[in-house]
This record gives structure tokens, C-alpha cells and sequence, in this order.
């Protein structure tokens, strides 16, 4: 493998890639390869690492705004915003051990390309949410921004949105502008015993209907629910803000809901939370292929019954499936994808051994008329296409 | 009037041919080509700018909408989609030689889905109406543009419309779930649906607040929320601007996001004041309004934290709502201070900036001198959480202060850029800020925005003209010459 590069700004970035383009070479964008297992094999010889492009341009706790070099390890952002009591409100997770990773850190920028979000997205939004500006260098080896420095803002097009989970097939960011939120002052969660996939979902619909301010809501087996540290099945509800607020919130769901249940408050229920994202309940089993699919949140239980051999979790109050299946064949990728044909929604291989990543489409295949458009809009920014070539294939 | 964007003339002498192929495609009586007809259409709610469309086509379905982009495209006409006219930046200013295509049709909800807590509408349904749909089972939709019961949720999708309450609940983009669209090709193509996040790029975020440049939205998924079970406003005076801005940057910090924060200055008090009769305090010259929601006890805990705070900020007046009416009260003269200007003064231009809060008390010092040199007045109000200023400049269009009032807009945009802002919080580029882009973006920017453009509409046949200074052409390598249009278009308006 070739040396990789390793610029330590946003001009070296872009005399990089004007290099490479002009040698039609393709390169390998990544931060510190903590997600590479994700997605198909780059089709690239050289890695160009953005690890050197870690500065901190701003932070202005009363603007609620961030804004860092690409390369900026997350564990840094969150060590920085928990000194002001403030957090991304997307609860960004860490995905390493998931993927078997051995990366000593997983920076901004990665976070952003593959628009990964955790449990709190529910109501929170994704990282394309509070993505509010970057700076970038696209595949001709020219920096251009897009965005800003302010929330609202709706001059011109919202490249941000299509920087998020593009996984460096586009441009290569050199710098990201964030929205970040305060930390919610107090931070509990019911769990209710003994609910099924099916009824937990039911019970998600009505406690989002009501005035509860659920922020995030997840359902675990009995054979996973033992990963966190809990019995299952199990149906789980965040309540964050003001203690007195939270207790009088829940109090209320139990009365409305005619259920008992048990409060983990404080690092608790926030250390639940971030295992919930980090994938945790299916992360031990590495043999297996492991998927996560988006759909309305109704469909969650359903396909989880419809998948034979399938064992998974469920979180935004059913909108989020995770699961595994035997790492053989096609990985029920017909199945799964036959079932989302008819409820809408999307299917990610998150893991699984290489040659099933080659035979299987990791990301939701399109239709003809958006594949084509995907198509050309990716040329639109790396006609070469030097920039992770077949990732996302 | 000139036509702010010039025109084809050998296009026109074609209308009738035109109209006529377009009546094969849709019902007949849904082909306009007179001009009486056309009238309706010649203007947006920026009526500065009036221009007849070539024809106008109303379409009742989304294969009639296929169909007449199609037809379109292969004949290399312009199209202007449209839905209810409410932009405020020209964004839907019909093009001599385009096609009008009216969506006023698609006015019908197709799915209320409560148990995944979205609704479906077509593309002319108009925002309010989405909530009207859902609120008897205690749901609403949350971005609330003060033209909601008017303008249409397709609309909003190509402005990424805000509202006071997108501090808390975010803009259209962050409500959006799916959409149904036409591209100029003709392609109907579906882009999310009841579920979060896309599996391939984000064309939903893409699309939302492109302005009707890269297609046609012809059905909408939005999420809708629990309306929160209380609500409760707060009104605050303080004896500068800067204090008032303190105090706002300090609620922040404190870790409080209220739903809504508005601020006006003394200028606007008096107008809104002299107008509506809200009971503002006229001895002020700044004034906070700040509307806090969620359960009952939050909203009491919270009004006494911001209360606190305020205080400690020396706010000299401080007046809680404590029940709807008046919660109604002290809302209705900021809703009102736009008409309220519009009586004390003939003409006014409304900017639409955002900038970084903190820079409030300098761009509000800059803006008084830029106005005292000018020699007109500055209203402003300012939703004052996210740092979106609504600067009103006042004028008198008939005494020919129409130049000297589009300088004064288009320095306190440069002004806002300056400080770290933008050109446009909510209104849109449209025409109305287009030739402004190049304050904010390089020629490198601009470029990868338009090869966007072109990867969708590569005649740049769909709303040419708006948003980004004149695009020519698509060429193969992909680059694009864009001409500031400023020079190309000498006898343009500039703000």
C-alpha cells in the first residue's frame, strides 16, 4: 500500500487532490479509519488522512456555535462542550468496537460523512441537522464553503445536507461548523418489563402523542436487554431537563400508560443512552451480519418478525432497527429489502464479512431515475471520481 | 416596469402555438394565455419586481405536471413553478418567456398518519392547513411562517421556510420526511418517505430551499409533534440594546431554548405600539418578547429562570402572560409591527439577514449611521434567538427614495456578512438578493453550486435567474461561467 498522506491544512488538501486528479490516481479519504469496515471496499491505493486538520477555529458557548478542523478527535468536541455544559444534541456515537476497529480515535469529519446519529435523533435531529456549515475540497481539487456560522441561514443550497452521510464521495472536508445544544440539566429513563416488540411499539406512539417530551425511545429483547445491564423485554423512554420536569413527566406517562416501572436517573440512564447508540447490544457478535434499517416507526416490530434467524433491538420508538442475521448468502438482503418495498424505509449493512460487502449492496439500492441523478450530482463534485470510489456502490 | 430578468421576444411570438400543445397535455381550461388571465401572475409578494409569464399551466395531477415538463424540456422553455405567491424574494417572479406553472391545484391531504406521527399533503395544501388537519388529536406542524395560512407547504419545502419558533423546532428541513417531485426531465421520482434519514445522498435536505430551481415538489411528508401542553411569554424592557442582547445570550447559556425570542427596537416599540395597543412600554429601547413551552411545571420553571436572568441584565420592565389572552396581547404588536411601519410610512423594504447574536449591538450602531447618511429611517425587528434580522427600511417610493432605500438594504446585508452573517435567514435569495451572492461566496463557491444545478436541469430550463447571478450553460467538463449580474445587468435594482 502506498504511503499515505497526511496534509496539515486545507490548502496541502487541495494541492493533494489536484495532484491526484491530475494523475486520474483515487485516493482513500478518511479521518482515523475508524469506520473503513463500513460500506464497500475504496477502490484506492493512497489514503489521504485528515488526522493533521484537528484545530479548533471557534467556540462561542452563547452562540451555541463550534467550528473545527475535520480531523478534530469527537472525544476532544465532547471534552470541550461538557466544560460549558453543552453537547451535540445528535449524541454522536462510536461505532469502533462495532466495527472492529482499532482506530485510537474518530474525528469530526467522520462523523459528519456518514451522518451518524444516536438515540436521540428521535427528537434531536441527525448530524445533518446541526451541520451548519463547512469548508471543503471537492474532487477538482478546489476549496469551496457552503452554509455558515448561524442556525438560520437559506442563502443558497444546502450542501451541508449533502456533505452529511456522503461518505467522502463528494468532497473532502477540511473544517465543519456545528450547532451544538446545552446539557440537559437532568437526564432519566423508565423502563418498563415484560412489553413485546409489537406492544412496545403501540406504547412509543402514544407516549410521542402526548406532552411527555420523550427524548429518545428504545425496546430490548430478553436475550440482549442482559448487554446493558437490564432484564428484558424491555421498553426504555429518556426524560432530560429540569429534575423536578423530568420526575413529574414520567410520573405522568406511568399513570396515563397504567404501568409500573423502574428509573435509572442520571449517568445511568446517559451511560444506557450512549451504549444504546454505540450499537452495543449487537456489538459482541462479530460473526454475524449486522443491519440497520430506517423505517416508520410502526414496520420496526414487524420486520423484526419477518427476517427468519433475525435477532435485533429496536430504537427511535421503533424507526430504528438494528439486527443480525447469519453472516451467509445474501444476508436476508432480499428479504429485508422485499419488506421495506412495501412499508418504505432503507437498509444499511453495517457490518459483515468482506466478500458478503462485495455480493450485497451495504446501502439501500435506488430506483433508475435517483441512481442516475445520485450519479451525476457525485460528478457534479468529483467528475474523476478520485475520491472513495465505490464506497458507497 | 424593465423586466428584471430580460426575455426572448421570439419565444413570445410563439404563445399561442405553445398554449396550444400545452392543452393537449392538460385539461384545456387549464391553459391561461391571455393576458388578463395572466395578470393574477405577475407578481410574487416582493411586487417590486412584475413580469407576465409567457402562459400559465395549472396541472391536476402529478402526471399532468410530468407531461408539461417534458414537453418543456424537449422545446427548451423556462419554467417558474408556483404555489401560493407568498415569496418575499421574487423566488416565484413569472419569466417572459417561461412557462408559469401553478401547483394551486394539489390542494389536497393525501395521509394523516398519527401512529408514525407524519402527514402526506400535496404540494399546494397550504401550511396551516396541515396543522388544522391533526390538531383535534393534539398534534401540530411546527414551522410557522407569519404567511401560514396562506402559503403552501410545497412553497416552504423550496424556501425551507422558518418561523418565530424555529429556535426550538428548527426549519422546514428539519421537518421534512419525504417528498414526491418532478424533475425537469420529466422523471417522477420519491426521496425519503415515513422514515429518518436517506440511504444514499441527501437530495431531501438538497432540495429543501433550493428555490424551485431543481424540481418540482408535487407531494410532501412532514412530522408533526404533540402541541406542548403550556405555553407562556414573558415581556421584557431594557434601557439599551446591548443589555437586551446580553440578557438574551445569557437565557442561552443558562441552557433554556424558548420557543420563541423576539426583539425590537425603540422604532419599532412606538410603531407596534401606536398600531396594536399591546401595552409595549414606551420608555425603552430595546424590548424582549420570549415565549417558553412543554409541560406546565417546565413553563414555570422556566419564566422564573429567564425572569431572573433578565433582572440581573437590567431590564427595567418585565411583564409575564399568564394566560392566553394575554399571551395573545403581547404577541399581536409584533405580529403587527409590519403593517404598523406600513402605516407610518408610504413604501418600506423588509431585509433579511442573519448574524451572529453577539454582533447585534454593533450592526444595530452601523445601521443607524448608514440610515442617518441616507437620510431614511430604520425599523428593526429582530428574531433575536437565531440572530435572523428583519431591518425595515423606510421610504417614500413616490419622492424617488426607492435607490437610496435598496443602498441602505443591500450595505446592511453586506454589514451582515461582514460580522459573520448571511445574506438570507428565511425570505430567499430569489432575484431580490442574486446579485448580492458574490458578498458571500467566491466564484469557486458559486461554481460547485450551479454544477449542482446543472447535475439536475442541465438547460437550465427550471427558474432560471433566481438565486445565482446568470448561468449560461452546462458545459461538458462541467464548468460553469457565471457573470456577477450586476455588470451584465446595469438597469437591475441592487440590494
Amino acid at each position: 500500500m502506498a504511503t499515505s498522506l497526511h496534509p496539515d491544512g486545507p490548502e496541502a488538501v487541495a494541492v493533494l487532490i489536484r495532484e491526484a486528479a491530475a494523475r486520474s490516481e483515487p485516493l482513500e479519504v478518511r479521518g482515523f479509519g475508524s469506520k473503513r469496515a463500513l460500506g464497500r471496499a475504496v477502490q484506492a491505493a493512497r489514503p489521504l488522512c485528515l488526522d493533521r486538520l484537528d484545530a479548533l477555529h471557534f467556540y462561542e458557548p452563547d452562540e451555541m456555535v463550534l467550528s473545527v478542523g475535520a480531523g478534530m478527535p469527537l472525544r476532544r468536541i465532547e471534552a470541550l462542550l461538557a466544560g460549558q455544559r453543552q453537547c451535540l444534541a445528535f449524541a454522536p456515537p462510536d461505532w469502533r468496537p462495532l466495527l472492529g476497529s482499532d482506530a485510537p480515535e474518530q474525528s469530526i469529519g467522520g462523523v459528519v460523512a456518514g451522518n451518524l446519529s444516536g438515540s436521540r435523533r428521535l427528537t434531536a435531529g441527525a448530524a445533518r441537522d446541526h451541520l451548519i456549515g463547512f469548508c471543503a475540497v471537492n474532487g477538482r481539487g478546489e476549496s469551496f464553503k457552503s452554509g455558515g456560522r448561524v442556525v438560520k441561514n437559506v442563502t443558497g443550497y444546502d450542501l451541508s445536507k449533502l456533505m452529511a452521510g456522503s461518505f467522502g464521495t463528494l468532497a473532502v472536508l477540511t473544517s465543519v461548523n456545528l450547532r451544538v445544544v446545552p446539557l440537559p440539566e437532568h437526564s432519566s429513563t423508565l423502563a418498563l418489563q415484560g412489553v413485546d416488540a409489537a406492544a412496545a411499539v403501540r406504547l412509543f406512539a402514544l407516549a410521542l402523542a402526548g406532552s411527555f417530551d420523550v427524548t429518545a425511545a428504545a425496546w430490548l429483547p430478553a436475550d440482549l436487554a442482559p448487554s446493558v445491564g437490564l432484564q428484558g423485554p424491555v421498553a426504555l423512554l429518556c426524560f432530560e431537563g429540569l429534575e423536578a420536569s423530568v420526575r413529574e413527566r414520567s410520573a405522568r406517562l406511568c399513570t396515563t400508560l397504567a404501568a409500573g416501572g423502574e428509573s435509572y436517573a442520571e449517568d445511568a440512564s446517559r451511560a444506557l443512552w450512549r451504549a444504546l447508540g454505540d450499537g452495543v447490544p449487537l456489538q459482541a457478535r462479530s460473526e454475524s451480519a449486522l443491519w440497520r434499517v430506517s423505517l416508520p416507526p410502526t414496520a420496526g416490530a414487524a420486520l423484526l418478525g419477518a427476517v427468519p434467524e433475525a435477532r435485533g433491538w429496536m430504537d427511535w420508538a421503533g424507526g430504528l432497527v438494528w439486527f443480525e442475521v447469519p453472516d451467509v448468502g445474501d444476508a436476508s438482503a432480499a428479504c429485508i429489502r422485499g419488506q421495506l418495498a412495501r412499508s418504505g424505509g432503507h437498509a444499511t449493512l453495517i457490518r459483515a464479512s468482506s466478500a458478503t460487502r462485495e455480493r450485497v449492496a451495504v446501502f439501500e439500492p435506488l430506483a433508475p431515475a435517483l441512481a442516475a441523478l445520485t450519479e451525476r450530482l457525485r460528478a457534479s463534485f468529483d467528475p474523476a471520481a478520485i475520491l472513495n470510489p465505490g464506497r458507497m456502490a | 416596469m424593465t423586466a428584471a430578468i430580460p426575455y426572448d421576444r421570439a419565444i413570445l411570438a410563439r404563445r399561442a402555438l405553445i398554449a396550444a400543445a400545452l392543452r393537449r397535455l392538460v385539461a384545456a381550461d387549464a391553459v391561461i394565455a391571455d393576458e388578463t388571465g395572466l395578470a393574477v401572475y405577475e407578481s410574487d409578494a416582493l411586487t417590486a419586481y412584475r413580469q407576465l409569464p409567457l402562459v400559465a399551466v395549472l396541472p391536476s395531477t402529478v402526471e399532468e405536471v410530468a407531461a408539461v415538463l417534458r414537453y418543456c424540456h424537449a422545446e427548451g422553455l423556462k419554467v417558474v413553478p408556483r404555489g401560493a405567491g407568498t415569496s418575499l424574494s421574487g423566488g416565484a417572479l413569472p419569466l417572459g418567456d417561461g412557462v408559469l406553472l401553478g401547483m394551486a391545484k394539489f390542494n389536497r391531504i393525501l395521509d394523516v398518519d398519527l401512529a408514525n406521527r407524519c402527514v402526506t399533503a400535496q404540494t399546494g395544501v397550504t401550511n396551516l392547513a396541515i396543522t388544522r388537519a391533526v390538531e383535534a388529536d393534539g398534534f401540530y406542524y411546527a414551522p410557522d411562517p407569519s404567511s401560514q395560512s396562506a402559503c403552501t407547504i410545497g412553497g416552504n419545502v423550496a424556501e425551507n421556510s422558518g418561523g418565530v419558533h424555529c429556535l426550538k423546532y428548527g426549519m422546514t428541513t428539519n421537518n421534512l420526511l419525504g417528498l414526491q417531485v418532478v424533475l425537469m426531465s420529466g422523471e417522477i421520482v420519491r426521496i425519503g418517505g415515513k422514515h429518518l434519514d436517506p440511504g444514499g445522498y441527501d437530495l431531501l435536505g438538497l432540495l429543501t430551499g433550493s428555490e424551485g430551481l431543481l424540481g418540482v415538489v408535487t407531494e410532501v411528508t412532514v412530522r408533526i409533534l404533540p402541541r406542548p401542553a403550556a405555553v407562556g411569554a414573558l415581556m421584557l424592557g431594557f434601557g439599551s440594546a446591548e443589555s437586551a442582547g446580553r440578557c438574551v445570550a445569557a437565557v442561552i447559556a443558562a441552557g433554556i431554548v424558548p420557543a420563541g425570542m423576539e426583539m425590537m427596537d425603540r422604532a419599532a416599540i412606538h410603531a407596534a405600539e401606536a398600531f396594536a395597543g399591546a401595552g409595549y412600554p414606551l420608555d425603552v429601547e430595546a424590548l424582549l418578547l420570549a415565549e417558553l413551552d412543554g409541560t406546565a411545571r417546565d413553563v414555570e420553571l422556566r419564566l422564573q429562570q429567564v425572569q431572573d436572568i433578565a433582572r440581573a441584565h437590567g431590564a427595567v420592565r418585565a411583564v409575564v402572560a399568564t394566560d392566553e389572552a394575554e399571551r395573545a396581547r403581547l404577541w399581536a404588536g409584533r405580529k403587527a409591527a409590519f403593517p404598523a411601519v406600513g402605516r407610518i410610512s408610504p413604501d418600506y423594504l423588509c431585509m433579511d439577514g442573519t448574524i451572529p447574536r453577539r454582533q447585534l449591538p454593533l450592526v444595530l450602531t452601523r445601521i443607524q449611521a448608514l440610515s442617518e447618511r441616507h437620510g431614511l429611517r430604520v425599523v428593526n425587528v429582530f428574531h433575536a434567538g437565531d440572530g435572523n434580522l428583519h431591518p425595515l427600511i423606510l421610504y417614500d417610493a413616490n419622492a424617488g427614495e426607492q435607490d437610496r432605500a435598496e443602498a441602505i438594504g443591500a450595505d446592511i446585508l453586506r454589514l451582515c456578512v461582514e460580522v459573520g452573517g448571511v445574506l438570507t435567514g428565511e425570505h430567499g435569495v430569489g432575484i431580490e438578493k442574486r446579485d448580492l451572492m458574490p458578498v458571500m461566496f467566491t466564484e469557486v463557491d458559486l461554481e460547485q453550486q450551479l454544477r449542482v444545478k446543472c447535475a439536475f436541469d442541465a438547460q437550465n430550463l427550471l427558474n432560471p435567474g433566481k438565486v445565482y447571478p446568470q448561468l449560461h450553460r452546462c458545459v461538458e467538463e462541467g464548468r460553469v461561467h457565471v457573470h456577477h449580474g450586476a455588470v451584465r445587468f446595469p438597469e437591475l435594482p441592487r440590494f
